[in-house]
């Protein structure tokens, strides 16, 4: 097996892949595999740094509620169909089920937990409280991050278009038209 | 999931060392994670390619130059896509969500597996995932499936609704491999079935997509991607058409066609294109040449009602694309 300084392992099963790292650079892009076949990611969540020890095959979705506590992300289909589980990497609104947590080594991840400022809900939180934009709750942090990309996008203007733009979450309970009604208020404020 | 190397390159030349057979290149992961959930794909080793250099947009002398690693998102809302080929930005917009435009490639969006779900459960059989077990949507569910370019031995579509856009447009890809690089037409690129559905595509083990050069064509700003499907958003098309056509006085100068949700591949529709040149452009020169883009389709037994739907699609996506009505 080749190994340049720009590459590094981390070899899920118990086996150690025995890189030797030789600059700094490696270090930058992640952590080398260590001992036990784990890989060392540092990420920022929700503004804190933090760095666990990974088997390369957790999801990101895994990470955040099995090793951090962090249970507001919420795993609905585990299959990248529903939106229950998307957070925010580098300001953008992904899938946390699809992504492998070793993928985001130095990123910033934002969950439903970071988005308030101290007790001050973010707009769009109070948005979904005021319209009652839930039921049972289970979709509604996933509704939530993608409602906040979704209210600054300039060109998401009708209801039509916001439709679409949320498409990618699912609420079973079918909280739709007042899903749309906080997301509407939230964009004017 | 099963057990895995996991590597990081940042030199194209260093990812495709890394390569090796039973090794998976990792992109935004978006259908990749999803079927090694499900075991139907099992790589030992998986290849974060997410820090090559294949980024960009670029006009060129060449065409549009779009970088394998770029992400949906940003194909589409690109500002020179949009005013080169706004196609290309509607296909993308039309696919999956938001969630998943941010995070999916462009490569990985070419890569995405021809399939059905069949091939994504590992419990039945699939000549696919295993060859020689069988192909049990031939006799079974098969509303989704193809009417063109289908072998007896495999009847998925290609999902992809960029791809028939790039196709349309006579779109080509740079391959990168251990012994140089190489040019494909996109519609080259991707293989017929035949006996061997397991083999999709010409890319060779431990070569990559680098980008995707689209020609540019003035007029192919008069287009439009028209796609059809079961409920309004996100999801799969039944079938999609992607036209852009060139209309001066009143007659059709040049047409690009192609199909989405019907064919084992991308299917460019070079038949009706060559009968629309030359013709009136009215709704009825369009019917009489959406005719012969069913020529050889083989219907399945839940899915005849595609040869009617797809025939009707090309004429509202040329209506629509030349502006008449
Ligand atoms: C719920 C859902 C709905 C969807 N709906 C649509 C839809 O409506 N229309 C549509 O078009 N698509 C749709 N998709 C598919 C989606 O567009 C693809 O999953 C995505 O584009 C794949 O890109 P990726 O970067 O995530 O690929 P990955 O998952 O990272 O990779 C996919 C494959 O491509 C290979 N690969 C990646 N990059 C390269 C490269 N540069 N060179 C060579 N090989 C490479 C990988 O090894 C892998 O085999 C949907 C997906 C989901 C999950
Ligand atoms: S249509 Fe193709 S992918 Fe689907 S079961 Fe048959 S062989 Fe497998
Ligand atoms: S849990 Fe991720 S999309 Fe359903
Ligand atoms: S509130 Fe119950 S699923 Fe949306």
């Amino acid at each position: 097996m080749t190994t340049s300084r720009r590459q590094f392992f981390g070899r899920a099963a118990a086996v150690s892949a025995g890189v030797a790292l030789t600059s700094p650079l490696a270090e930058a892009i992640a952590a080398p595999a260590n001992d036990t076949g784990l890989v060392d990611v540092a990420f920022r969540v929700n503004g804190e740094r933090r760095r666990l020890s990974l088997d390369p095959c957790v999801t990101l979705l895994d990470a955040l509620r099995e090793r951090l506590q962090l249970t507001g992300t919420k795993k609905g289909c585990d299959r990248g169909q529903c939106g229950a589980c998307t957070v925010h990497v580098d300001d953008r609104r992904v899938l946390s089920c699809l992504t492998l947590a070793v993928t985001v080594q130095g990123k910033d991840v934002t969950t439903i937990e970071g988005i308030s400022d101290g007790d001050e809900l973010h707009p769009v939180q109070r948005a979904f409280i005021e319209h009652d934009g839930f039921q049972c709750g289970f979709c509604t942090s996933g509704q939530i991050m993608s409602a906040v990309e979704v209210v600054e996008e300039r060109e998401v203007r009708t209801d039509d278009q916001i439709r679409e733009a949320m498409s990618g979450n699912i609420c079973r309970c079918g909280a739709y038209p007042n899903i749309l009604a906080a997301i509407k208020q939230a964009r004017e404020s | 999931m099963r057990a895995f190397d996991y590597a990081t390159a940042s030199t194209v030349d260093d990812a495709l060392k890394l390569a090796r057979p039973g090794s998976a290149f990792l992109a935004g992961g978006t259908t990749l994670v999803d079927l090694m959930k499900l075991d139907v794909l099992t790589p030992d080793r998986v290849i974060d390619v997410n820090s090559l250099p294949l980024k960009g947009i670029r006009l060129h002398a060449g065409g549009l130059r779009i970088g394998a690693l770029e992400r949906m998102s940003d194909v589409a809302a690109h500002p020179v896509v949009r005013a080169v080929h706004p196609m290309i930005s509607k296909a993308l917009l039309l696919s999956a969500s938001g969630q998943l435009r941010n995070m999916a490639s462009i490569g990985g969006n070419l890569m995405q597996r021809t399939r059905c779900d069949y091939f994504r459960d590992v419990t039945s059989a699939c000549n696919k995932r295993r060859p020689g077990s069988g192909c049990p949507a031939l006799t079974g569910v098969n509303r989704g499936h193809a009417i063109l370019g289908t072998s007896d031995s495999c009847v998925a579509t290609h999902a992809s609704d960029v791809a028939v856009a790039f196709v349309a447009l006579g779109a080509q890809v740079v391959l990168r491999g251990k012994d140089g690089g190489r040019t494909v037409a996109l519609e080259d690129f991707y293989l017929l079935p035949g006996s061997t559905p397991d083999r999709e595509n010409v890319l060779g083990p431990g070569e990559l997509i680098a980008e995707v050069v689209v020609p540019v064509l003035p007029w192919a700003r008069h287009s439009t991607y028209l796609k059809i499907r079961d409920r309004q958003s996100y999801e799969f098309a039944l079938t999609s058409v992607a036209a852009a056509v060139d209309v001066k006085r009143g007659v059709v100068q040049d047409v690009r066609l192609a199909a989405g949700g019907v064919g084992t591949k991308p299917w460019r529709l070079r038949a009706v294109e060559e009968a629309l040149k030359g013709g009136v452009a009215v709704e009825r020169t369009f019917a009489d040449a959406a005719e012969s883009a069913v020529d050889g389709a083989r219907p399945l037994a839940h899915n005849a009602f595609k040869t009617s739907l797809l025939k009707r699609s090309i004429v509202r996506a040329l209506l629509d694309a030349a502006g008449v009505r």
